[in-house]
Formats: C-alpha cells, structure tokens, sequence
C-alpha cells in the first residue's frame, strides 16, 4: 500500500518526546517544512516536491529573562492561520512564536511559575475564533489569543480541567459545519477533557483514564482518538464519553497518532519500532465509528517518536525515530 | 524534564563500573582482600549518607564532564588509582551498558527494577561487610520511598531524559556485539517478538462497542511481528525477585578477556560526547560546578593506611596482547600517584569556599589528601 521513499537527512537525531515530527505544506511554493526537536535544538527541513532542494535552519531555545539555561525543547509545531503559518516552540520554561519558516520570533511567554514545564501546544486559527492553547505540567492550559497580523498575542484565559501534566492537545478545524467540541486535552493520567472553543471557553465533557498515559491525542468529526503507554488505541465519542472501539494496536509505548482528515486515515506509531495505517469510517446510522487496519511498518530497531501525514489525504506520511538523524517518507503505491 | 533522574543515574552507572572492576580483578587473580577491599571503599562512598542525600534532591541532571568525574572520585575512593584513559574507556562501557539497559526498558517503571538489579548484585560483593550492607540497605528504602510514588507517566518522562543525555552514543562494544545485543553500526537491536511487558496486552484485537458499551464485534489485524503473552511483574521491596534481567551483571559466566570490553568509535568517529557540543559558553557550567562541588564534598572516603603498597591492574589489554592491541596498553595504576594526587587537589582546591590552594600537599601523602577534600 505504501513503498518507502528517500529519507530527508537531519542534521541532528531526533528526542525521544511524543508526537516528535510536524509538517507544513506550503503549495504554493511546492514546499513541506519538517521540524524535528533534537533536545534543546528544532531542525527545520524544507523540502521541495520534486525532490531536488533541501534547505536546513537550526533554532536554539532561547529565554530573554534566563540568564542561566538553555532548556530543553518539548514540542515544535506548525499553526496555520487564514493569512499566515506560524510555527511555535515550547520550551520548559516558555513558549516561543516564530514566522513559519523560523526566520523571526514574533512572541514568547515565559513562565512564571517555578518547577513547571511546558507540555504540549495546539492551535484553532480559523475564524471567528484564533487561539493557541499551551498545557503545562500542573494541568492547567494556557489560552493565547492570535491576531491575524502582527505580533500582538495575548494571554486571555487559563483553563483547569487537569491535576497532571498535560501530554497532547488536538484540535479540529470544522470548515463550514458547525462543530460542538472543538479542542480535546489529554494528560499524563489517561484522562482527556474536551471544550468548546470561544470568547470564554466551556468544558463539555471529562472522559476518565485508567492511571495510563494518554501520550497522543486527535479529534475528527467529533471523535477522539487517543493512544495510550499500554499501545492501545481508543476512539470516544467526543460530547458523549462513549467508547466505540478499543484496539491493542501496539506492544509498548504510542509517542504519535496522527489523521488525514479528508480520507479519514489514522497513523499511529510507538517505541515497538512499528507504525501502523487504519482507516476511519463514520456509520451515520449506528452513529459511531469503525476502525479497519491497513498497513504496517517497521522501521528496524527504532523506537519512533514521530508519525506525520504530508497532506490531508494521506497520500504520503514521515517517520522521525529516536537516534535517528532522518526523516523517513513513505508514499501511496 | 525530569528532576528524579541522578540517583539512579549514579546506581546504575555506579553499580556497571563495579561490574567490570570486579571481573578483571578477579580474571587477574588479585588476591582476594584486595580485591574486596577496593568494592568495599567504592560501595562505601556511592552509598555514603551524606552523598546519596545530595543525590537525592530534586535537580537537572548534568553533562558527561561532570558525572565522569564524580565517578572517577568514587573510584579513587579505594586504592585504585584510574588514569584519564582507562577512566575513558570506563566510562564509556558504563554508559553503553545503562543505555541499552534503558532503551530496552519493557516499562518505564522497570527502569526501578533494573536500579534493583545492579543494587542486589552490589550487595553481594559487600556481603561480608555488614557496615556497607547497612548502608546499601539504607540507600535501597530511600529509593524505594521515594519512587514509588512516581507515576507511570513520571517514569517515562525520567527515561526520555536520559535517552536524550545518551544520545548520538554509538560506541560499539565488543562484548555486545558477539552477544547480537548491539549491530555493527552501533544500534541496539529491538525485536518485534516476544512477551509484552507486565499489564500490556498482547496486539492484534480490535473490540467495537455499541453506545450502551456492549461489545457487538472483535477483529483481528496481522502485526507484523510474534508477540507473546506478558511475563509476570517483578518485585519492587527491599528483596525478591525482579524477573527482567536489564541490569544484572552480564559480564558474569564469560572469561572476560580484554577483548570483550574493547570499543570502538563508530565511524566517523563521533565528537566528544557532550550535551552541548557547539562552543558556546555553557551557561549551566556555574550550575554544574556547584553541583560538582556539593558531591565531592559530601563523598567520604576512609584514610589510606601509611604502608599501603599499590597493585597494578590492566583493565582492558593484557600484557601478551600490548603489541597487538588498537589503543596501546591502558593500565590501571593503583599506587600512590603524585601527579595525578597533586592534580585532584589542584581541583578539589577551587571547590573550597576560601579557595585555599594546597601547596602544603606536594610532599603529603595520599592521606593528607583525602583528608583535606572532606574538609570542603
């Protein structure tokens, strides 16, 4: 179903940190950007579509006010607004925003309560509502409200719903349907809780974990799919909390879950060196969704810690492994 | 990232270091006080009160530079005396050996049960001082009060910081390599079979449920890989059985020969392993210089008798093989060495808050030395 292509070399390995890999598809340059998070370093890769240009950048975790650290580097991920693309970097004492190709910081947040780490970013940018919501390792999330010119962003709410630390946060963009639940957080205890989005953000549902990680976490057409340190993969109902399938997908640890939102194809990948390609299919009149396995593969003695697609139909993904100084592509047969 | 991690990073790296010293002291046929003698003194000083409680409290976890030498003053704790090269060379099976160990990790919580591997074998070789056992012992509640409380997810964030401080480590070791633990490109091998670990469920089972939770249907999807079903879960009190084997003493039941602790860069040969490998000005070095200062301060050792005379131990090439061996002969001086005594009192010296220099100790001996760094 899928044959392997030429890997992209990075100058640098990946961490080994959940969700480690984010792609950006530039068409109208014929461009992917690439970020892969190498400790205290983000290797930004742009690729050309026929395969020809390569271009590095290296950004470092810079701390205006921090005299002392260089910190580590949590999460490296891509936000695309209607008239620009940003790309913003947690760090464990902030957060930083930077134009999409890494050449200018238009932002950062420093963190003013001490012991705490940045978790995981994720971003609803389309109107009318644009925020960037940041989790931190006491639960709570951060809500940042993005203009769509300028560098004038700004804290506007602060969220619990969490005691543990945040691991992954989804978001979905509905076009034009109206959507219900539009953002889903996940933390360290398995548990998620999902909001609706707006002026004062509402928390509609809290579904309950089982003491597990929930590492990785998505939301499509009103259903999360969260993977768990126990390799499975579970599909919820959203609003609701119902469980509509439940699968032993992998033999340890899921770092990345990621979906094509127009082909409804689901990437899940763990430190069993495995990634895996399912198919999603909403059945409107048992109002719930399936999941059918496609595909496997394994990259050979890797732990993966990153699993993304390179376009919304699936057509294409990339695999970044821990020690592992490239990004690997597989496409469609 | 994590706070949690120097205790066991010192245990398991620690309790490596012992693993090899005790092989190639006892494939030298030195005698056998003396080769209990110089455990003894390492095991008494990682496990000393006062050092395992610095360990013990919440911070970052630091670069090579300065584990290494806490080490070496660990080591230099006995009689031993460890040159630059051969504590390289050291350093480097330790660390290829706790990183396998880690990578391999079934859950992040085991990383407990393989620090309680390398503690029960270190209480074997101190078996027949009960003032060392005492204080193994001790270490070992510590540890266990304190991480287990930790939770699963905890864990794992403490072993994602330490396979990001081993990374781009691809030294190749021989002794790996002959057991397929290691390929000749330096990865660790990792298998798609075998049991899952403890509370996992075997893949391969797909459960769909209706919206009251009732399952209406099951399937199956081919994994790609034979798993079978979990092990059972090892033990995590003071003694028991700890059933995963990462972290026992692998070098046990091999006539060890120089041979199999021999490593080799993998080529091209990596730089020197260091967190921060561009030259920019380390921000944490003041942080790190404190924290070094802090363990060699609170490191006991016991005074070295008058009449001590050393014992010469090669830790990774044989007398025959010095003509054939890559890296030239590294040998193991344990005798009162002035230079190197004179160089670590130069160091200890700038750790002391009135920054004394001991110009005293050039004709001192070993003792005088010892002496003055637990003053600090």
């Amino acid at each position: 179903m899928y044959h392997k292509e030429k890997s992209i070399q990075i100058k640098n390995s990946a961490s080994a940190l959940y969700n480690n890999l984010c792609a950006l598809r530039i068409a109208p340059r014929r461009l992917t950007y690439f970020t892969v998070v190498h400790a205290n370093v983000v290797n930004m890769v742009s690729a050309s579509w026929d395969g020809l240009n390569y271009s590095h950048r290296q950004l470092q975790s810079k701390e205006p006010n921090v005299a002392t650290s260089t910190s580590l580097i949590m999460q490296a991920a891509f936000c695309s607004l209607p008239s620009r693309d940003l790309l913003v970097v947690t760090s464990q004492k902030g957060i930083q925003v930077y134009e999409s190709d890494g050449s200018i910081m238009v932002y950062w947040h420093a963190l003013d309560i001490p012991e705490t780490q940045t978790g995981k970013v994720a971003s609803k940018l389309d109107f009318p509502c644009r925020f960037l919501s940041l989790g931190i390792s006491t639960g709570a999330i951060l809500v940042f409200d993005v203009p769509s010119k300028g560098s004038n962003i700004t804290l506007s709410d602060v969220l619990e719903g969490h005691k543990e630390s945040i691991t992954d946060m989804a978001s979905e963009c509905c076009g034009g349907e109206v959507c219900i639940a539009d953002l889903v957080s996940a933390d360290d205890g398995g548990n998620l809780c999902v909001w609706k989005s707006g002026e004062e953000f509402k928390l509609l549902n809290h579904i309950p974990g089982f003491d597990i990680s929930c590492s990785s976490v998505k939301l499509w057409k009103g259903t999360v799919v969260a993977g768990y340190g126990t390799g499975q993969i579970r599909l919820y109902e959203a609003v609701t909390g119902i469980l509509h399938a439940e699968v032993n997908a992998h033999a340890r640890w899921i770092y990345s879950l990621d979906i094509a939102p127009y082909s409804g194809l689901l990437l899940s990948a763990a430190e069993d060196s495995l990634v895996r390609v399912w198919h999603l299919t909403m059945t409107p009149e048992s109002q719930s969704v399936e999941i059918a396995h496609l595909h496997n593969e394994c990259v050979t003695d890797t732990q993966i810690c990153g699993a993304k697609f390179c376009d919304a139909d699936g057509y294409a993904f990339a695999v970044t492994g821990y020690d592992l100084s490239e990004i690997i592509r597989y496409t469609q047969s | 990232m994590s706070v949690r991690t120097l205790p066991l990073v010192f245990i398991n790296l620690g309790g490596e270091m012992l693993y090899i010293l005790d092989q190639r002291l006892q494939a030298l046929n030195t005698s056998e006080d003396n080769s209990e003698k110089v455990l003894n003194d390492i095991v008494g000083a990682m496990f000393s009160k006062d050092f395992m409680d610095e360990l013990l409290k919440p911070q970052q976890l630091y670069s090579h530079r300065t584990l290494k030498t806490v080490l070496t003053r660990l080591a230099h704790a006995s009689i031993m005396r460890l040159n630059q090269a051969s504590m390289d060379k050291l350093y480097e099976l330790m660390v290829m050996a706790f990183k396998y160990q880690v990578f391999l990790c079934p859950r992040p919580k085991d990383l407990l049960l393989i620090t309680y591997n390398h503690i029960d074998t270190i209480r074997e070789f101190v078996r027949h001082t009960p003032v060392v056992v005492n204080q193994v012992d001790e270490t070992h509640r510590k540890i266990i009060e304190i991480y287990s409380s930790l939770a699963e997810g905890d864990f794992q964030l403490l072993r994602q910081t330490l396979l990001i401080f081993f990374q781009d480590m691809h030294i190749r070791v021989s002794l790996f390599l002959k057991n397929k633990v290691q390929n000749p490109n330096g990865r660790f091998a990792l298998s798609p079979s075998g049991p899952v670990p403890h509370g996992i469920d075997v893949p391969g089972l797909i459960r769909m449920f209706d919206r009251k939770g009732r399952e209406v249907r099951r399937g199956e999807f081919p994994t790609g890989g034979s798993y079978t079903s979990p092990i059972r879960q090892g033990c995590f009190a003071l003694h028991g059985n700890r059933v995963i084997t990462l972290g026992m003493n692998m070098y046990v039941g091999t006539v060890l020969t120089p041979h199999h602790l021999s490593t080799h860069a993998c080529t091209p040969s990596p730089p020197a392993i260091l967190l921060q490998k561009d030259d920019a000005p380390n921000l944490l070095a003041k942080e790190e210089l404190n924290l070094l200062a802090r363990l060699m301060g609170s490191m006991k050792a016991e005074d070295m008798p008058e009449t001590e005379t050393g014992f010469r131990i090669n830790l990774f090439t044989s007398d025959q093989e010095e003509e054939d061996c890559l890296f030239g002969v590294i040998n193991i001086q344990a005798m009162q060495d002035e230079q190197a005594a004179t160089q670590l009192a130069r160091i200890a010296g700038q750790f002391a808050e009135g920054g004394e220099m001991p110009e005293e100790l050039s004709s001192s001996k070993g003792d005088d030395l010892l002496a003055m760094m637990d003053e600090l």
